[in-house]
This record gives structure tokens, C-alpha cells and sequence, in this order.
């Protein structure tokens, strides 16, 4: 089976997705990823020129596709409280979420 | 008076409390002590909410003392998957990243079960942010098969298959993004029904495929099924994609005669692969459903092949754009070990995520990367087209389709975990209705030679979980009258 995906770009994609991976990760991340692409690359039997491409999974269940892409109204509403919305944070000063530095002087 | 909590179903229990056999509170500490006594081996539950449930419950009993008219489920235990959030109860989607995870805010589906009266006992196991077919990717150890401890109970709604299957909660409510309820209620021999997508609320369901989510009910029988769906079920202005269609009375309905109903056997469902054992018990009811009048018509469905991989383009590349909000900032697990945010970011995902978890976020990340994007993902969407055309068209003909929910029974624990592929195909018989959108409903229809339950799926038109149920119920009632 031809390698779809290299260890070079097993770290090119885990950099866009923030991940890490260790060495042995990686290597794993390899042979599973070429596995499942194989099995995906079944689609390619298919010829889907003229087929649109399904982008909605409601409006196709409705004649009224209005009523499913209805906006609420554009007014203020209770949202949570500075409090509730710190309390599961792993660092806060009762203000802001705290990170590590970004811009270095 | 001692209740069986075995044989509890939530029209039952109502009406157990109601008549004053027992009451809330009694109830809700007979089902802890069994939890206490039983899940160890099981691994059914997460967390338990014993302050939520004994106040619920005493809210129940005040009502009853009073004499007056009691809500739709008072008093019934009902446990939810540890993917739906909880005000003030921990909600960790089966991952280390929220293990110390305290949600600010209920779930919708949660909240509306609490107002019909019920009582929520506690938080259920599952693969991690509902990711597996076995329940064996739980960040907190896998769950046992119930009816044999040496099996999977499926997933990833394990934990809510199990506690109905052990008797140790009356009723759950799971999530289904490419089988997750319906795989696990056959491998455990309860019913599990994925409403219409848009039917129920997600309000509060913590993301992993959006286009694909859905939250539903595992109960003991179909009309339990009903009964829960009833109260989970219509428009909530939290969640726009939740529809706006009117709720039937879906209780009232079950019993109407399935005589007349044309029902589609697609033949691609039957093929290689399908244990025999399996192939003979849906079989079975099929021709009992043909007894009862039904008109059985053999349908094609035929991009049914081509359902797994499409699912697995779609689910990740989504599950890949959700999960980018684990980075350590505002909750879960954030790295000590850091200098930069970059670092923070990395190291914090790489300690919070499991293994099947990462490898979904890459493969997403692949497939929406640059250069991938028309050749995977867009073609996916529009072989999921395709998919959808094969329903309606067999629509035309038929009321619903049967199938089996699963090509084998339940698989033992260790079996196919190290083939990710060999772990997809348990979802061949169900994915397909997620992409689609329509309900989908497995129901047991017997036992293999082994003991193992045998689930069997009815799929109907978008909305129509009522034809959906009625022929389920057929089913059940015909393997009642057998046994």
C-alpha cells in the first residue's frame, strides 16, 4: 500500500491541531492514519461529479427551511455570572483568565 | 413492600410511588444501595448525585403527601451519560481533560427530564467524548458487559446500557453520533432509540460531531422509550438546530396495529459478515411482523459500503474544530510544565487526551488541512448525499426498514482494540441513519446460543419515531409471546 502520510507530516498536522505526540505516538500516528485513509480512499469509487455536497442535515427534512434558520432576537439576555464563568478556570485574578506570557520584551 | 428494582420500568415506578408502595426517597436509596452492592464489577457510574436525586425526591413525596397530581415521572431514577452537563455535578466525558470539570449551567435534555419529575441519580461511563464502539476508551477504566462481565457493553454510551441492562437506574439518556445508543442497547439487550436529528435539544451535550449528535433514551421496553422521548423531545430556543416540529403523543400512539405497515429488508444489511445467530433472530421477527400484517418489501440501499468512511471524514474533521476549545484557558486540565502558550496548549492536550482521541483530532486536522480538503471532506459531504438519496428513495416504497443493529454480538474486552478499523466496522449497521438524519430505534429480538442479546433496528422517515416505536413494539410483544 502506497504511504499516504509521512512522519513529516504527522508533525506538520499535529502542529495545526496543537498537539504534541511523542516519539512512539508518532510512529503509531503513522500506521493507523495510513490504515484508515486506505479504508476512506473506497470513496473514490464512487463517481460524485454531479452530486452536491450535503451541507445541512435539517433543511432537508423540511419544506419550511425559514423556520429552522430562524434568528432570535438581537437583545441582551442573562448570561452567566463573571463567577460561575471563572470557577473551572486553572488560573484567574477574579477578572480575566491567566496564561503565560505572550509577547516576550 | 419490597419492589424488584430489576423489573422497574418508568410507567411502573410512577405508579408504584403514586399508589404509595414506596416512596421517592425510599426508592432513590434502594437504587444507591444496589449501586453501592453491585457496579464495582460493572463500572457503570462516573459519579453519583445523591444530594440532587434525595432532594428531587423529597420534592416528589411532599406532592404525593399532599395528595395532589404527581408529574409524568416522579420519582423515576434516571442516570445520564458523562457527556451531558450538570450544574454543580462533575461532567467529564470520559476524559482526563474534565476530570475536575464543574459545569455552570444543565443540560436541556437533563433539565426538562427533572421538571416531568424525575429523579437524576448520576453520571454515566463512556469512551472518551463518546468516541468507541466498546466503551475500553474511558479515561476512567472500561465498562463491563452486564449480562456477561467478560464482554464490552458497546459504546460509547457504555455506562447508560449497562445501568438499565444491571437494573441500577430505571432509565438513561445517552448520546448517538454513529451508533453510540443503539450499538451498546443490542451488545446489552435494552432498547435504545436515536430520535430524528433536530428532535431533541443538544442544549448542554458537550460537541463531538455537530451535524451528527443526537441525544436519546435507554430504557427496559419501547413504550418506557416513548415515555422518555415524550418529555426530552420539541423546540428549545438554546440549541437552533433543535426543531420546530410539533411533538406527537407518542405513548398514545404505540399501540395502533402494525397491520398494513410496509416495512423494507435491505439486502446489503443481510450480507457477509452478519452472524448467522443474528441474520435468524431478525429474521424471526421479521416474519412475525408479517403475521401481524405487515408488508414485508425487499429494498437496496445501495451506498451502504460506503457509510463508515464517509463517517469517518465527517466525525472527525467536525470533532476536530470542537475539541480545538480544550487549550487549558478557561476549564480543564492545564500543564504545570510550561513556558509559552503555545507550549501550554500543546503539553495540556497531550496530557488530557486519550490515544483514539488524538488520533480523531489528526485525522480531521488531515482532512480539512490544505490540499485535502476537496479530495476528503468535501467528497465525504457529497457521498453523504448519495446516502441520503438511498433513504428516500426506499421511502417511497416502504414505512420503515428493518435491520440488525449489529453484525455480531457483544465482542470481549481486549478483542479489537488495536485495530481501529476492525472498532469501526461494530458501527457498519448503524452510522448511516446519523448521516442521513433519521430516527433509529434497536430493540431485542433474542438471545445467541451463548446467552448474548440481539439487538434488532427499525429506521424510519425523518419525525416519524412514531411508526418507529409502534413496529418496535410489535417485536417486543411477539418475543414476549414466544417466551
Amino acid at each position: 500500500m502506497n504511504e499516504k502520510v509521512t512522519e513529516k507530516e504527522v508533525g506538520y498536522v499535529a502542529d495545526l491541531a496543537n498537539l504534541e505526540l511523542t516519539a512512539d505516538e508518532r510512529t503509531r500516528m503513522v500506521r493507523d492514519l495510513n490504515s484508515i485513509l486506505g479504508f476512506i480512499d473506497t470513496l473514490n469509487e464512487l463517481d460524485t461529479t454531479n452530486v452536491p455536497p450535503m451541507a445541512q442535515v435539517t433543511a432537508v427534512n423540511s419544506s419550511d427551511t425559514a423556520k429552522h434558520s430562524e434568528l432570535r432576537e438581537d437583545a441582551s439576555r442573562p448570561s452567566l455570572s463573571h463567577d460561575a464563568a471563572l470557577q473551572n478556570a486553572p488560573e484567574h485574578d477574579h477578572n480575566f483568565f491567566k496564561v503565560p506570557k505572550v509577547i516576550e520584551r | 413492600m419490597e419492589l424488584d428494582l430489576n423489573v422497574l420500568t418508568v410507567a411502573s415506578t410512577r405508579t408504584a410511588i403514586e399508589q404509595r408502595q414506596v416512596t421517592a426517597t425510599s426508592l432513590a436509596e434502594s437504587f444507591y444501595k444496589k449501586i453501592d452492592a453491585e457496579d464495582k464489577q460493572v463500572n457503570a457510574y462516573l459519579s453519583l448525585s445523591k444530594d440532587r436525586a434525595l432532594a428531587q425526591a423529597a420534592r416528589i413525596d411532599a406532592l404525593a403527601d399532599k395528595g395532589e397530581a404527581l408529574p409524568p415521572l416522579a420519582g423515576v431514577p434516571i442516570a445520564i451519560k458523562d457527556v451531558m452537563v450538570t450544574q454543580g455535578l462533575r461532567t467529564t466525558a470520559g476524559s482526563k481533560i474534565l476530570e475536575k470539570f464543574i459545569p455552570p449551567y444543565d443540560c436541556t435534555a437533563v433539565a426538562r427530564l427533572e421538571a416531568a419529575g424525575a429523579v437524576i441519580i448520576g453520571k454515566t461511563n463512556c469512551d472518551e467524548f463518546a468516541m468507541g464502539s466498546s466503551n475500553e476508551n474511558s479515561a476512567y477504566g472500561p465498562v463491563r458487559n452486564p449480562r456477561d462481565l467478560t464482554r464490552v457493553p458497546g459504546g460509547s454510551s457504555g455506562g447508560s446500557a449497562a445501568v438499565v441492562a444491571a437494573g441500577t437506574a430505571v432509565a438513561s439518556l445517552g448520546s448517538d453520533t454513529g451508533g453510540s445508543i443503539r450499538q451498546p442497547a443490542a451488545f446489552c439487550g435494552v432498547v435504545g432509540l436515536m430520535p430524528t436529528y433536530g428532535r431533541v435539544s443538544r442544549y448542554g451535550l458537550i460537541a463531538f460531531a455537530s451535524s451528527l449528535d443526537h441525544i436519546g433514551p435507554f430504557t427496559k421496553s419501547v413504550s418506557d422509550s416513548a415515555l422518555v422521548l415524550q418529555h426530552i423531545a420539541g423546540r428549545d430556543p438554546l440549541d437552533s438546530t433543535s426543531a420546530d416540529v410539533p411533538v406527537p403523543d407518542y405513548v398514545a400512539e404505540i399501540g395502533t396495529p402494525v397491520k398494513g405497515l410496509r416495512i423494507g429488508v435491505p439486502k446489503e444489511y443481510f450480507a457477509e459478515g452478519l452472524d448467522s445467530e443474528i441474520r435468524s433472530a431478525v429474521d424471526a421477527s421479521i416474519q412475525n411482523l408479517a403475521a401481524a400484517g405487515c408488508e414485508v418489501v425487499p429494498i437496496s440501499l445501495p451506498h451502504t459500503k460506503y457509510a463508515i468512511p464517509t463517517y469517518y471524514v465527517i466525525a472527525t474533521a467536525e470533532a476536530s474544530s470542537n475539541l480545538a476549545r480544550y487549550d487549558g484557558v478557561r476549564y480543564g486540565h492545564r500543564s504545570n510544565n510550561v513556558r509559552t502558550l503555545s507550549e501550554m496548549y500543546r503539553r495540556s492536550r497531550d496530557e488530557g487526551f486519550g490515544s483514539e482521541v488524538k488520533r480523531r483530532i489528526m485525522l480531521g486536522t488531515y482532512v480539512l488541512s490544505a490540499g485535502y480538503y476537496d479530495a476528503y471532506y468535501l467528497k465525504a459531504q457529497r457521498v453523504r448525499t448519495l446516502l441520503t438519496q438511498d433513504f428516500e428513495n426506499a421511502f417511497q416504497q416502504v414505512d420503515a426498514i428493518i435491520t440488525p443493529t449489529t453484525p455480531t454480538p457483544a465482542f470481549k474486552l481486549g478483542e479489537k482494540s488495536d485495530d481501529p478499523v476492525a472498532m469501526y466496522l461494530a458501527d457498519i449497521y448503524t452510522v448511516t441513519a446519523d448521516l442521513v438524519g433519521i430516527p433509529g430505534i434497536s430493540v431485542p429480538c433474542g438471545n445467541s446460543k451463548e446467552g448474548l442479546p440481539i439487538g434488532l433496528q427499525i429506521l424510519a422517515k425523518h419525525f416519524d419515531e412514531s411508526t418507529m416505536f409502534r413496529l418496535a413494539h410489535a417485536v417486543e410483544h411477539s418475543l414476549a409471546a414466544k417466551a
